[in-house]
Parts: C-alpha cells; sequence; structure tokens
C-alpha cells in the first residue's frame, strides 16, 4: 500500500482543473510512445506559430505520456493516462535537466455508467485533471480533441454538489489533527461583490454529521440537507444572514478543497479514491 | 400583488381585492427562497389548491448555479396538486412567454374564460405532465 500511496503522491496537494471528456475514439495503449511524439511534435509547431505565448520559451518542452494502471475503481475502468511535459533548455542535453512544467492526467473511477452504454471502438476516461499554465492545456486539449475525435469541457460544480461534497468530507475520519472545515459564500446582487466564509472546527463538523447521517456508507440528500440547514441555523443565530439565499463558491476540509469553477484539491491520499469517484460521476452527468 | 412572505399584514385584509391565483416563486440558486416557500405554503387556503395555486421555479437556465434539488420541488408540487413552471427570467422571450402565460391561467382562476374552470384547467395540465 506504501508503494502505491508514493505512486499517487504527486496528485496531492496541488490545485487540479477539472474538465469532463468524451470517449476517445481509436485509442490504443501500445501506442503511447508514438502519442508523446506526435504531441511533441504538434506543441513544437503551434509554438513557432507563437501560439503558446511563454516567457523565456527558447526551451524544448518534452512530452511523455504513461499509464497509472493503480488508478481506476473496478477492472471495468479504464487504467489513468497521465500526460506530462517537461522543459529541457536547449544548452544542456542530459534528462536530469528536465523540469515539470505541466501535468494532466485522465481517469476514470467506477465511471460503468458511461463505459457500459459506449462500443467497444471508445475508450472512455471522461475526468481530466490539469496542473499548469492554461496555454498548455489548451494545446494539449486540442490534440486529443483533434487525434481522437472528443470533447473536453470545463467541469463546473454546483452548489448543490459542493454540499454533497462537504458533508461528505467532513464526515470523514481521519487520524491526524484536521484543518478546519470551511465554506465561501459568495452574496448576490451587491454593489460590491461580498464574500463569506463560514470556519467550522472540523470535531464540531463530524460530530454534526454523525448524528445525522443514519447508515454508516450511505448518504442521502435529506440528510446533507439537514447538515447543511443546520449549518446555516447556527450562522443565522449569530449574524441574521440567511446563508441559503448566497451562492456557495468553495468547500475546505482536510480531505479536499473545491470551488465552483471546477478547480480541487485534494489532501489525503486514504480518500483518493472516494474523492475521484465523486468526481468522475460529476463528470459523466456532464457529459450525458 | 408582490409579498416576500407569508402570511400577508392582516391590516390591509379590508383594502386587498379577491385574490384569484398565488404564484409562488422559487429561485434554483437560492435554498433560502424554496425554505420561504415552504413555511408559506400552510398559510394558504386549502381551497386555492383547487387550481388557484402554482410553483415558478427561476433561474434554470443556469442549473450549474443550482442550490435546491429539482426532485425536492417537483415532489412539492405533487403534494400540494398544483403545476409546476420553469423559466428563466434573464431571457427576454422566455420571460415574456412566461408572463403571457400565467395572465392566461389568472384569466381562467377569475372566471374569465367561458366553460373553463381553475380546477379543470389544473387537471388538463397535471394529465399533460
Amino acid at each position: 500500500e506504501n508503494a502505491d500511496s508514493q505512486k499517487t503522491a504527486f496528485l496531492l496537494r496541488k490545485a487540479w482543473t477539472l474538465y469532463s471528456v468524451t470517449p476517445l475514439s481509436g485509442f490504443r495503449r501500445a501506442r503511447l510512445r508514438d502519442y508523446a511524439r506526435l504531441l511533441g511534435a504538434f506543441i513544437a509547431a503551434e509554438r513557432q506559430k507563437g501560439l503558446a505565448v511563454e516567457v523565456g520559451a527558447e526551451l524544448d518542452i518534452k512530452v511523455a505520456l504513461s499509464s497509472l494502471a493503480d488508478l481506476r475503481g473496478s477492472e471495468l475502468d479504464e487504467a489513468a493516462l497521465l500526460v506530462q511535459l517537461s522543459s529541457r533548455s536547449q544548452a544542456s542535453s542530459r534528462s536530469s535537466e528536465d523540469k515539470p512544467v505541466w501535468l494532466g492526467w485522465f481517469c476514470s473511477v467506477f465511471g460503468d455508467d458511461l463505459s457500459e452504454n459506449v462500443p467497444e471502438y471508445f475508450t472512455c476516461l471522461p475526468l481530466f485533471l490539469a496542473h499548469g499554465a492554461e496555454s498548455y492545456t489548451s494545446l494539449v486539449g486540442s490534440w486529443f480533441q483533434k487525434t481522437f475525435d472528443c470533447c473536453f469541457r470545463r467541469l463546473a460544480i454546483s452548489p448543490l454538489n459542493l454540499s454533497w461534497m462537504v458533508a461528505m468530507w467532513a464526515g470523514c475520519k481521519l487520524d491526524r489533527a484536521a484543518s478546519a472545515v470551511e465554506l465561501v459564500f459568495s452574496v448576490p446582487r451587491l454593489s460590491q461583490p461580498l464574500d463569506i466564509s463560514y470556519a467550522i472546527h472540523p470535531e464540531d463538523a463530524k460530530a454534526l454529521w454523525d448524528t445525522v447521517q443514519k447508515t454508516p456508507g450511505e448518504i442521502t440528500q435529506e440528510e446533507v440537507d439537514v447538515f447543511m440547514d443546520c449549518l446555516y441555523a447556527h450562522f443565522h443565530r449569530h449574524f441574521k444572514i440567511h446563508l441559503s439565499a448566497a451562492k456557495l463558491v468553495k468547500v475546505s476540509t482536510a480531505v479536499a478543497s473545491a470551488h465552483c469553477d471546477g478547480i480541487v484539491k485534494i489532501l489525503h491520499s486514504q480518500y483518493l479514491p472516494g474523492v475521484l469517484m465523486l468526481l468522475t460521476e460529476l463528470a459523466i452527468s456532464q457529459i450525458q | 400583488h408582490l409579498a416576500t412572505s407569508l402570511p400577508l399584514p392582516s391590516e390591509r385584509d379590508h383594502l386587498r381585492p379577491r385574490i384569484d391565483l398565488v404564484v409562488f416563486m422559487i429561485d434554483i440558486k437560492s435554498k433560502y427562497s424554496l425554505k420561504n416557500v415552504e413555511t408559506s405554503l400552510p398559510h394558504v387556503d386549502a381551497s386555492f389548491f383547487l387550481g388557484k395555486v402554482c410553483f415558478l421555479v427561476t433561474g434554470v437556465g443556469r442549473m450549474n448555479a443550482c442550490s435546491i434539488e429539482m426532485n425536492a420541488v417537483c415532489k412539492l408540487g405533487e403534494a400540494y396538486c398544483s403545476p409546476v413552471l420553469f423559466c428563466e427570467l434573464e431571457l427576454e422571450g422566455v420571460r415574456a412567454a412566461t408572463a403571457q402565460r400565467l395572465v392566461r391561467m389568472l384569466q381562467i382562476c377569475a372566471g374569465h374564460i367561458r366553460g373553463v374552470s381553475a380546477l379543470s384547467f389544473v387537471s388538463l395540465m397535471r394529465n399533460s405532465d
């Protein structure tokens, strides 16, 4: 299990921008080296045209594609696909001088809802996570869209889904002292935008969730509603403000944090599969 | 007549004209608006639920900002035997069409349309769902 944690450690504590991706057509796992070469050539060509604006861009961009067999829910899921862009200054040709510049990965964790309805020719990896400059994300996305006839869309997370996440994650059992559970609300229709940040002691939040959840391992919409209503009522009692009329834009817990623009950070390796499963589900419902 | 919640203040009861239709507005971006409607509903006399109440869900053009569960709204409509209309107020065309629809319903509820009662109209709407 430690080896697994090491392999996936690079995923933690990074801000990932999320996308939903439609099934890839004609993707062959055996051709990863070819794809890396083709993507590298595409990026070089686009940069020649001056399309990727990176200051100090005399650097060569090297592309590496690899499979992460352990990053999946079940055998029915495709293994995750990792795309790494690193820069190598033209002065040196030693590979030890490569600096990672951009990271992206496709995955599917319990994505059967999508894959069982799709012909064999297609590869289902509905969730894409990117870390690094938007210009590179755009280049990599364009190449994949052209090569495999798929479609990338930014994954937005609604306040309803954010409240599911905070309820689920606040209820997770953690060994170490956890950071506060924080909810950030944006207040609409004001002349100047106002953000309200509501921080709750993690033990209080977990205690509240434990009184609400009836069946361990199962979560219902009613339970999430009760949990959120308690938080709203508590806030209203103290500040006379109805948070339920504001827009929930970000949630943070010791397990993970998520922003409505589709940006997540996963902080705890133990709950990585659970978080990915939820994000896979969101990606699939955006595709369908 | 617009009100932010029910019951209406009793001081003005004698000045108020007859109420033919009650439209409860729920903004999908605001959980508070749903709660508000839920607490206002018990203040409506039971006779209104024979076709003189409807729910109007606004903001459906932006499902990414959704704070309420759509299922809960549909269940509310079923529980109170009243139709649920969906619209996006920010789109002028939809706004105008929805307003026309509501005015039509109001005409029926006020008894201005011969041969169609509020009750027969609402059962027609429910059967077509």
